[in-house]
């Protein structure tokens, strides 16, 4: 069965940015499908390829089988995008947003009323549907933007950091919306998150994107059963030489892919906890200081640290700043 | 076709449900030209008695000016609506439908024609309280308001042409506040032609506002000139042309810049 999105070296650069170098996608039928990146990864910029908004300078790529680039108009009626920004117009009111929004698909007349109708339901917006949305509560707001993303009935869902900036609770039922479209009604979706932890809840396969490339791509359990092992993180005292550092845990044969950035080091262990001791002693030894030192199951956190290179959380802080 | 149209009229609908929805918004819409007509009505009233003035009232005179004037200054802020949009976020999601492109300016167009229509229409009412009275009766008017739609059309295509391109509030509100008075002064608006001085008649040979201004004049005013009614309107109907091919080139631009 063909893909529903399929995305070949794709690359995009605004000005001196490159947004995007080389990005290569396949996204199977029916499966929700985490794209991960810290801010400024280019995952925005690759949903705005894919759904027709912006063009790649070079590359290709298809959505339901269908061109991006030669048949935008074909693509778009295929598709359903519920975009980082609100979306609805705020003056007006959920059901004028949804009734607008089914026109410009061409959908009309009683066809029309029945699907907005099923969407404030499913949303639980009914109550709500003829205020404007001025009055609506974020997470409202949130719930008419994906109304107005499936209105059409798209096979193709991008949601662009749906959850990004909603309450916890909020973020749980949202979740749970987004698990039942791809279950109940076979849509693909495609999501990007920078939160680790909706990429390992919703996505059945992710792509991690780092510097507008994918540098891994699998479902979460064979992407982090491939780390084999524990992580262990050490914090020193104070930034000591690389050099240093590995000379000094060298000698320890259970510890592998040792890697050091400024004060903090970064290790793989068959067994986190039986390593621990022999890491403190080696470094002491060697007469480094240690601030503090941790241990952690294999997470997604590790995965981007191993493929990118730099923890998630660093990359995603120094890309916002 | 029809889709097209129907489309153009939804976004047309939108903006006017807006509108309506905003209570000091229609106010500040219908009152500002209600005091520019009795402002300047009161103020320059003896302007009827400078030697070489035809006429015998003032208000009447500047009545089809104000209509005009009224439709540079509201239309000029038409843009406004897209960098809202563009803001929220609207702009990129309407962009990713099947819509016909043309639709988001030309249902914006709409909006801004069918709220002008109307306030000129209020315009002249008001005039006639004053103790205007118009020539050529409906058909005088029916050509005013066509110019003030014609002109307030091609200023909202050129509004929203910036707004696409420059993307920024201030950048809008400065051009319309730098812009909006000067062109309308350098027109007879206020003064008969032959009382300005030579300089500015020339200006205003070459000034949309003026060609607006003639032709509503002309066609409700005494002894009207149907020659220069018809290639006024003429002249309005290519500047529509050119603001509205304007106006979809800068959205073309604005696709290209995201």
């Amino acid at each position: 069965m063909e893909d529903a999105i399929l995305a070949r070296d794709l690359r995009k650069a605004y000005g001196k940015v490159q947004a995007l170098d080389g990005l290569d996608l396949r996204v199977a039928r029916g499966t929700i499908f985490g794209l991960l990146g810290p801010n400024g990864a280019g995952k925005s910029t690759t949903v705005k390829i894919l759904t027709t908004l912006s063009r790649p300078d070079s590359g290709e790529a298809r959505v339901a089988g269908v061109d991006v680039l030669a048949h935008p108009q074909r693509v778009r009626r295929a598709i359903g995008v519920v975009g980082q920004r609100p979306g609805s117009a705020e003056e007006a009111t959920g059901r004028e947003n949804l009734v607008l929004q089914g026109e410009l698909y061409g959908i009309t007349g009683g066809e029309l009323k029945r699907r907005v109708g099923e969407v404030l339901e499913r949303f639980d917006l009914r109550e709500a549907a003829d205020r404007p949305v001025r009055t609506y509560s974020g997470g409202m707001q949130r719930r008419l933007d994906v109304a107005m993303g499936l209105v059409h009935q798209p096979q193709v869902l991008f949601l662009d950091e749906p959850t990004t900036g909603l309450d916890p609770e909020v973020r749980a039922a949202l979740w749970s919306e987004i698990e039942r479209l791809a279950r109940d009604e076979q849509m693909t979706i495609l999501l990007t998150t920078h939160y680790l932890e909706e990429a390992d809840r919703l996505a059945s396969d992710l792509a991690i994107v780092d510097r507008g490339r994918v540098v891994a791509q699998g479902s979460p359990d064979a992407l982090k059963s491939e780390l084999q092992g524990d992580a262990v993180h050490v914090e020193l005292a104070a930034s000591e030489p690389a050099a240093r550092i590995e000379a000094a845990l060298a000698r320890i044969g259970e510890l592998t892919r040792v890697s050091v950035d400024g004060r903090f080091v970064h290790a793989n262990a068959t067994q986190g906890a039986t390593a621990v001791p022999g890491v403190l002693a080696a470094l002491e030894s060697a007469g480094v200081k240690v601030a503090s030192v941790s241990m952690a199951r294999p997470s997604l956190d590790e995965v981007y640290l191993r493929h990118a290179g730099r923890r998630f959380e660093d990359a995603d802080l120094k890309e916002a700043a | 076709m029809t889709a097209a149209l129907r489309q153009t009229w939804q976004i047309n609908l939108r903006y006017l449900r807006a509108f309506i929805r905003q209570p000091a918004w229609v106010a500040i819409a219908l009152v500002q030209p209600i005091i520019w007509l009795l402002l300047f009505g009161a103020l320059f009233k003896s302007v009827v008695d400078i030697p070489g003035f035809l006429g015998t009232s003032y208000i009447a005179f500047l009545t089809p000016g104000v209509a005009v004037m009224t439709a540079v200054m509201s239309a000029g802020w038409n843009g406004m609506g897209f960098i809202e949009d563009m803001r929220r976020g609207v702009l990129d999601r309407v962009l990713v439908t099947p819509l016909w492109r043309g639709a988001l300016n030309a249902g914006s167009l709409l909006y801004a024609i069918i709220t002008l229509a109307l306030q000129v229409l209020i315009i002249v009412g008001i005039g006639l309280l004053a103790g205007a009275s118009f020539k050529n009766g409906v058909a005088g008017v029916a050509v005013l308001v066509l110019v003030a739609c014609l002109l307030g059309g091609s200023v909202a295509a050129l509004s929203n042409g910036l707004a696409l391109v420059a993307k920024q509030r201030e950048t809008l509100i400065g051009a319309v506040t730098f812009v909006t008075l000067p062109i309308t002064f350098l027109s007879f608006t206020f003064m008969q032609k032959s009382l300005v001085p030579h300089w500015v008649q020339s200006v205003a040979r070459y000034n949309p506002v003026n060609w607006a201004v003639e032709a509503g004049r002309s066609a409700t005013g005494a002894h009207t000139d149907w020659a220069l009614v018809g290639s006024r309107i003429g002249f309005l109907v290519l500047l529509l042309l050119v603001s509205a091919t304007i106006a979809t080139r800068a959205f073309n631009a604005y696709q290209r810049s995201i």
